[in-house]
């Protein structure tokens, strides 16, 4: 920075308390490219979050056909063409993986491009601004009304704000319901007050949470809450492209009058008229001429606010733009300007993400639809029979992913000789116990493995649990230890 | 009032007026809120002694509005569990033990109940496991005294061995050494000759003439003439691998000169009947038996 930073200034920041109280923030209404890119994503996230529980996906009888179900009482996630059964929850730390890359990714190429278009926060709270715009009006008239004592017409106003909020805010809790039970009847049941009590607790605590973040706490959540500033501001680096106040052009500040005349006398004056749009505009109540800081989010009205000025006073726009501190710097050393999307970090950032898109596509395309898991009993872990033979039990369980029920067949490779009995189980053919596996859904079995030994045995040998489905040909496997006592 | 400069300097707030070596301490009084949340809490508190249980008297306690006590609602939640479960047990009451065996759900169910009830009645003599000991048999393997199907255990768990229920197995192993039935050197003899049965080593001058008729006319009675046992009597198979006591000589020279009477309780009493009958497919499903 080529401000100069005086003691005062600085013992100021040193003295800063923790936490500020709120103090309300007034962002004008402003148009432009990165208004217009935020009204669409808005639209786009909060369309696919509303509406997405409504979207059907056949998956045949018995099967829900809800295209995204969190189905938590039977274990159960559907996301389209796939379903996830507890033991698979691994791919949802492939989901975080990838979410953690992107968003380093996108925090690499142009900063806190999440704070600024796509958070959650961001999006209600932008909506919750538009709707107090809608009913009390925009900055000028809300300010002069802050000033004022409250008359009637303005009590009615606010309690209209704030019933839409609460639509809002209602609507949102219940559509974060309808992704845990089939939407249709859930809606069915909220209405009819049949529904479990529980989606009732959740809409209610939604409700509450989105109204007073989004009506309330607004940027506070950002600087207070948010642990993304403080990681953020770790992972950027200096080619990072940020909203930023190119004070190279703009300083030294100065009235437009003003300007016209020392510019006239052929004296250097930067392009910043001190209009304040870009302040006024801010949703944090921040001044970006200030340089980078925690509250900035990064949303670029402060560029449109910024655009339409120097529209209007025949000046180049984006004095405030996406730029970077590298860039600042070589323009004041008179060098061009250089971007480099393109670096080490950011492929390191892309090469992860493809990685763990192939890991992940590869596991979701190889899943087996016919599974087992052998558990060896502990307590005892070798039975010696009457013969003089030994036995071993283990606990199977099979897990049949299909929407069928099927047959399957249960043979071992094991010691010399071993036969296999299934507790419960009378049909056996070709020597092989055979199961009725129900559709979706898991099967425990008590298996027992018998072999006769002799001196020569050894203490340990491995057994190979095999399922076959008999109609489709389908193998899984499994290996366990056989153990004498 | 205090000699200091109450004002520190650089926040420009007021200190506690206390100076450790040339360092005051700003006066930050509590937060509102916390205070708030501390009589808050006082009269959380107060609310606590007139609802629920609190003051301890001399001989009693305060038992509060709501009367509450923990045993009270452990009794009502147990009822409520065996509410919960009676539907489901009750199809256990109603099948065969075949029928429970032969049906996923119903063993699954079985097995479930009687695990736990097998833990907490059956465990101390036979094993977290159902492993036994010395004396308290293996229930995972095919050796049964009192037969292994599913009926004979039900039985044996209803009524037990020796347990002086009328309906208990009953049959004992005499003492044929302390009663004078036989003398040391024939019980020496006959112990070699068992041994020999399941293929163990015998001492070098053992008399297997000897030792047949000894058998014969003295065992033969309950363990048959070729000694595998009779179940109805609890008589074990001398010619297997399984030994309830040991198979060493000594061990049965200890068991023929005492005689064994291993006692099974029954659990008739002790236990409703579907619980038993759970139980039964448990044990029978342990080493699927016999």
């Amino acid at each position: 920075m080529n401000k100069t930073v005086s003691q005062d200034d600085l013992l100021i920041e040193e003295d800063r308390p923790l936490y500020v109280a709120h103090r309300t923030v007034y962002p004008q209404s402003v148009r432009g490219t990165f208004r217009t890119i935020k009204w669409r994503l808005m639209a786009v996230c909060l369309g696919i979050y509303y509406l997405l529980p409504f979207v059907r996906w056949h998956r045949g009888l018995g099967a829900p056909d809800q295209a995204v179900l969190l189905d938590l009482p039977n274990r159960r996630f559907y996301f389209f063409f796939i379903e996830l059964w507890p033991q698979e929850l691994y791919y949802f730390t492939g989901l975080l993986v990838l979410a953690a890359m992107a968003l380093f990714l996108m925090n690499a190429l142009g900063g806190r491009i999440w704070c600024g278009y796509l958070c959650p926060q961001t999006a209600w709270t932008d909506l919750f601004y538009a709707v107090e715009r809608w009913v009390e009006g925009d900055r000028r008239e809300r300010l002069r009304a802050a000033a004022r004592p409250i008359t009637m017409g303005r009590a009615a106003k606010r309690v209209l704000k704030h019933a839409i909020w609460l639509t809002v805010a209602w609507w949102t809790g219940g559509a974060w319901v309808l992704y845990f039970a089939d939407a249709q009847t859930l809606v069915r049941d909220l209405a009819t007050f049949q529904a479990p009590a529980i989606a009732y607790i959740w809409i209610g605590i939604l409700t509450a949470s989105t109204y007073l973040l989004a009506g309330y706490m607004r940027e506070q959540v950002c600087v207070y809450m948010c642990p993304w500033p403080r990681i953020q501001a770790a992972l950027t680096d200096e080619w990072a492209l940020n909203v930023t106040y190119k004070y190279d052009r703009g300083e030294q500040r100065c009235s437009l009058k003003k300007s016209v005349d020392l510019r006239a006398r052929g004296e250097r004056v930067g392009d910043c008229i001190d209009c304040n749009q870009c302040a006024a505009v801010c949703p944090a109540g921040i001044d970006i001429r200030n340089g980078a800081q925690l509250g900035c989010i990064q949303c670029g009205l402060c560029i449109d606010a910024c655009d339409a000025v120097m529209k209007k006073v025949g000046r180049k726009t984006r004095l405030i733009g996406y730029d970077n501190d590298i860039n600042i710097r070589r323009r004041m050393d008179g060098k061009s300007e250089l971007f480099k999307p393109v670096r080490p970090r950011t492929i390191v950032y892309a090469s992860l993400i493809a990685v763990v898109c192939a890991v992940m596509l590869y596991a979701l395309l190889s899943r087996t639809l016919l599974d087992l898991s052998v558990l060896h009993d502990r307590n005892p872990v070798a039975v010696k029979l009457s013969d003089g033979s030994i036995r071993n039990g283990y606990t199977v369980r099979l897990l049949n992913k299909r929407g069928f029920d099927r047959v399957v067949a249960i043979d071992i490779d094991g010691p010399p000789e071993a036969s296999v009995h299934v507790v419960g189980v009378d049909s056996v053919t070709v020597d092989r116990p055979m199961i009725v596996l129900a559709r979706d859904t898991t099967t425990e079995l008590r298996v027992l493995v018998t072999a006769p030994v002799d001196n020569k045995s050894e203490r340990s040998m491995p057994v190979r649990f095999r399922v076959t489905d008999i109609g489709l040909g389908e193998v899984a496997s499994a290996t366990d230890h056989f153990v004498l006592p | 009032m205090i000699e200091h400069n109450d004002i520190d300097r650089i926040p420009g707030r007021s200190t506690t007026g206390h100076e450790w070596d040339g360092i005051r301490e700003l006066n930050t009084p509590l937060p509102r809120w916390w205070i708030l949340a501390f009589y808050a809490t006082i009269l959380w508190a107060i609310g606590y002694w007139v609802v629920y249980p609190a003051w301890p008297l001399l001989s009693n306690y305060t038992t509060g509005a709501l009367h509450y006590s923990t045993r009270a609602s452990v009794v009502s939640d147990l009822a409520g569990l065996e509410k919960l479960r009676g539907e489901k047990m009750a199809v256990l009451g109603k099948a065969s033990l075949t029928e429970i065996e032969n049906d996923p759900a119903l063993l699954a169910l079985a097995r479930a109940r009687g695990k736990t009830v097998f833990a907490d009645n059956c465990a101390p003599c036979h094993g977290s496991g159902a492993a036994g000991a010395k004396g308290y048999p293996n229930l995972n393997d095919d050796d049964w005294l009192w037969g292994g199907s599913l009926d004979q255990i039900l039985q044996t768990i209803q009524f037990g061995a020796r347990s002086g229920h009328a309906e208990a197995h009953e049959g004992q192993m005499l003492a044929f050494g302390r009663d004078g039935i036989l003398k040391i050197g024939e019980i020496v003899t006959v112990a070699n000759y068992v041994r020999s049965l399941s293929g163990l080593t015998t001492a070098a001058n053992f008399d297997a003439a000897a030792a047949t008729r000894i058998f014969a006319e003295n065992c033969a009675v309950c363990h048959g003439e070729n000694a595998k046992g009779n179940q109805a009597l609890g008589a074990p198979n001398l010619t297997d691998g399984i030994w309830l006591y040991g198979s060493d000589e000594a061990t049965l020279v200890e068991t023929i000169s005492y005689g064994r009477t291993g006692v099974m309780p029954a659990w008739s009493g002790r236990l409703d009947p579907i619980t038993v009958k759970a139980l039964a497919v448990y044990v029978h499903s342990l080493g699927g038996g016999q």
